[in-house]
């Protein structure tokens, strides 16, 4: 089957050739990394972790929301999912593979990381991370790859499949509450240490995910054969539009918690994020463009008139997925340390090096998902002449 | 006969299994609920620091320098990056949780002294995902800097902030290290040890012993009899952040 | 087959580059032999000589675990004869040539311990 992502039209191999470019210049730059230490990113003895691990905990969001085609599908016989399932599934595998080489940049001494395997902690959340990420890969890996087959060979695929894609579900939840346990389980860190984060997580993943799978099933409805129809994507639209809500609801709850309750190392974190503290306010105008897109998306999903037409639909999914990745690409990672445990109230920019090594992860991932994708609808004879 | 048998190895298959699933199942729970108790030896070591002694020396630095010698603790350009066993900070930034307005000025306006707290429960110890740093028997939490992988958990997951990473490469920082301590390598977390290799030889550590307030004693908190109890019974003291149930082992006289 | 003669041809040059250390010394020549200087204070090492110059870096690792891990600092060497675990205080201390005790042979052989990112040389000591 791999053999279909080595034919490909001119702009395919374009495509292809800018990716492998970024990937060099990701390479290029984390070589450099390797050699003179995390220095030279934009983290500090206050603020420990950053771009990388923000992403990372953004894209096990996406991977997450892979069950959000699967479930409904294989659950709820929505059968008019069948054709996008391989979409979710692909886009989970990409996004998975970006989540381990994001920890891997992050890395302070990446040549020791078997150290995890070879003295495992049940203990530490990290070890529970791994077992869950990678098994979640290994399971979309198996599932799209028996399923892809059999869509090829033109029967049904194998019975032993089932119960292998329904365990994908509950594994795909567990990813990110265990993501979210990773930091909700520290009494050092007051912003984190919330109950809701978990629930949290997982309604802004099942809202950025689809809204993704939306742009990209409009997306290949452009550039190839394949037109996953309108009923998939009004689902999803609905889908986005109930999760969106949660999750702004959910965001409220935070903040009610917090700033009612008034307890100052709890506040301290949000008025650092929307308000600045001791003249830092680097996020804040972030936070506030996060917040202006959840209420426009919010505005454009709950009004069936926007959520349909193609055009608002397309803003809407945008907006959503702008305002999440704000929310925990940047700033839920950093704002945890900021003020310290010690009071201080420090600064972090990522530097140019650390986002061109980004950029490079990010690469690998589309790199992943256009070379899977082609290879799903090579088989299905849905690429463009 | 051969029915029989067969109903032997299963049954006998069955029991293993559920011995194995009820063993592992003991050592994840033991894994996740450490008692109070489980300190092996009985022995808890740890420090106790007078305030009030310790700011009678307004801007003694002694203690600092004196383990920064020892440990080859590096002086880096980029406070960003800067590396820290034990330093002074403002009382309120180091006791966030007392309530320190107009409280007893000779103690609440002065720097205090902060290191490792070498916790009872450490949390850097919980989330440490290779077992790199742990909790020995003594109570010390030692680090193993062979085997830290630099993922920097134990830093988001300690409440005094003190912890460092090795952004860069600490040799630079050192004018003249001492050759008989190794230095650290880019890219794993370090922190006070309480002077294991000194500790372990039966010396006090290295600040304790340049203290001129001797205004640190250090020694065994489970003996009653020993100079940090005696010390504990005659004042006041304050454990910082005492209500994250961590028990830190560093106790401060007011 | 297809392509018989391509994958054949591919195989064999993988094969050759792959088995390089093999048939290069019979091509380019035999390969000198490392002889380490050896320097010592003490009469006899904590292992025999022999022991020492095949797994002296098994030794070193579980020294380095008895130390740091167990706060073990004491060996008993075969004689009955107690010895600090200590790279710097009882190796170097013994054998302070690194460059020609350690380096020689760990170059010949293309292999890179890391032990003195952290731990330091004699030479550096003052």
């Amino acid at each position: 089957m791999l053999e279909k992502a080595l034919v490909g039209s001119r702009g395919y191999w374009r495509w292809v050739t800018f990716l492998l470019g970024v990937i060099a210049l990701g390479v290029v730059f984390y070589l450099r990394q390797f050699s003179s230490g995390l220095g030279i990113t934009g983290l500090s003895r206050d603020v420990t972790w950053g771009f990388y691990i923000a992403q990372f905990t953004f894209l096990v969001g996406v991977a997450a929301s892979a069950v959000m085609v699967v479930l409904p599908y294989y659950l709820h016989d929505w059968k008019v999912f069948g054709k996008i399932t391989i979409l979710g599934e692909f886009l989970a595998i990409a996004s998975v593979a970006m989540c381990v080489l994001f920890i891997f940049v992050d890395m302070g001494q990446p040549t020791r990381v078997v150290n995890i395997l070879l003295y495992p902690s049940p203990h530490s959340l990290m070890f529970w991370d791994m077992i869950v990420l990678n098994g979640y890969l290994v399971l979309n890996v198996v599932i799209s790859h028996v399923t892809l087959g059999a869509e090829r060979q033109g029967v049904p695929p194998p019975r032993w499949i089932k119960p292998v894609i329904l365990l994908s579900i509950p594994w795909a939840i567990s990813i990110h509450t265990v993501t979210a346990f990773l930091y909700s389980g520290l009494a050092a860190r007051p912003f984190w240490l919330t109950a809701v984060l978990g629930p949290r997580f997982l309604a802004s993943a099942f809202s950025s995910g689809p809204a993704l799978l939306i742009l990209v099933c409009l997306l290949l409805r452009k550039l190839t054969k394949f037109d996953a129809g309108e009923e998939p994507i009004r689902k999803l639209a609905v889908i986005v539009t109930y999760a969106m809500s949660i999750n702004v609801f959910f965001v409220l709850m935070e903040l009610f918690t917090a700033l009612y309750s008034d307890i100052p190392e709890h506040v301290s974190h949000f008025q650092y994020l929307f308000l600045g503290l001791s003249g830092h306010a680097t996020l804040v105008p972030w936070m506030w463009t996060a917040e202006a897109l959840a209420v426009l998306a919010l505005v454009l999903l709950l009004n069936p008139r926007t959520r349909k037409r193609h055009g608002t639909l397309v803003v809407a999914c945008l907006a959503v997925f702008a305002s999440i990745w704000i929310e925990k690409g940047l700033a839920m990672v950093v704002t945890g340390f900021i003020p310290t445990p010690l009071g201080k109230v420090a600064s972090y920019v990522p530097t140019a090096p650390e986002l061109l090594i980004a950029a490079g992860v990010y690469a690998v991932g589309l790199l992943l998902i256009t070379l899977l994708y082609k290879i799903a609808l090579s088989v299905r004879g849905e690429v463009a002449t | 006969m051969g029915d029989d048998r067969r109903s032997f190895l299963r049954r006998a298959g069955w029991g293993l299994a559920c011995l194995a699933g009820a063993g592992s199942a003991t050592e994840l729970a033991g894994a996740f609920l450490r008692t109070e108790e489980e300190t092996g030896g009985g022995k808890r070591l740890g420090m106790v620091v007078d305030l009030v002694a310790c700011a009678r020396e307004e801007g003694c630095t002694k203690c600092v320098e004196a383990c920064n010698a020892v440990h080859n603790v590096p002086s880096l350009r980029d406070p960003g990056h800067a590396v820290k066993w034990i330093w002074k900070e403002r009382f309120p930034d180091a006791f966030p949780d007392q309530e320190a307005e107009n409280v007893l000025e000779t103690v609440t306006e002065k720097p205090a002294v902060v290191l490792c707290n070498h916790c009872d429960n450490p949390p850097c110890a919980r989330v440490c995902p290779t077992e790199a740093t742990w909790k020995r028997p003594d109570g010390i939490v030692m680090m193993d800097w062979h085997r830290c992988i630099g993922c920097r958990y134990c830093m988001a997951a300690c409440p005094y902030g003190s912890r460092s990473f090795n952004w860069v490469d600490p040799r630079p920082g050192l004018a003249r290290p001492s050759p008989d301590y190794p230095t650290r390598t880019k890219g794993v977390v370090e922190k006070c040890t309480f002077c294991d290799e000194r500790v372990d030889a039966g010396e006090p550590p290295a600040c304790v012993a340049a203290c001129p307030a001797r205004a640190m004693a250090f020694g065994d908190l489970s003996d009653p009899k020993s100079e940090v109890r005696r010390l504990l019974r005659s004042r006041f003291a304050l454990r910082r952040k005492a209500a994250l149930g961590t028990r830190p082992s560093v106790y401060y006289l007011v | 087959m297809y392509d018989g003669g391509k994958i054949l041809a591919g195989l064999a040059a993988f094969l050759a580059l792959a088995l390089f250390p093999f048939w290069e010394p019979a091509v380019g020549g035999r390969v000198a032999r490392p002889e380490p200087k050896i320097v010592t204070a003490e009469k006899r090492c904590v292992r025999p000589k022999a022991e020492m110059r095949q797994s002296h870096m098994e030794l070193l690792v579980s020294w380095r675990d008895s130390v740091v891990r167990q706060g073990q600092r004491s060996y008993r060497d075969p004689e009955g004869k107690a010895v600090t675990m200590s790279l710097e205080g009882t190796c170097m201390r013994c054998h302070p040539n690194k460059a020609e005790f350690c380096d020689s042979c760990h170059t010949a052989l293309v292999v890179a311990p890391t032990c003195w990112e952290c731990h330091i040389e004699p030479k550096e000591r003052a």
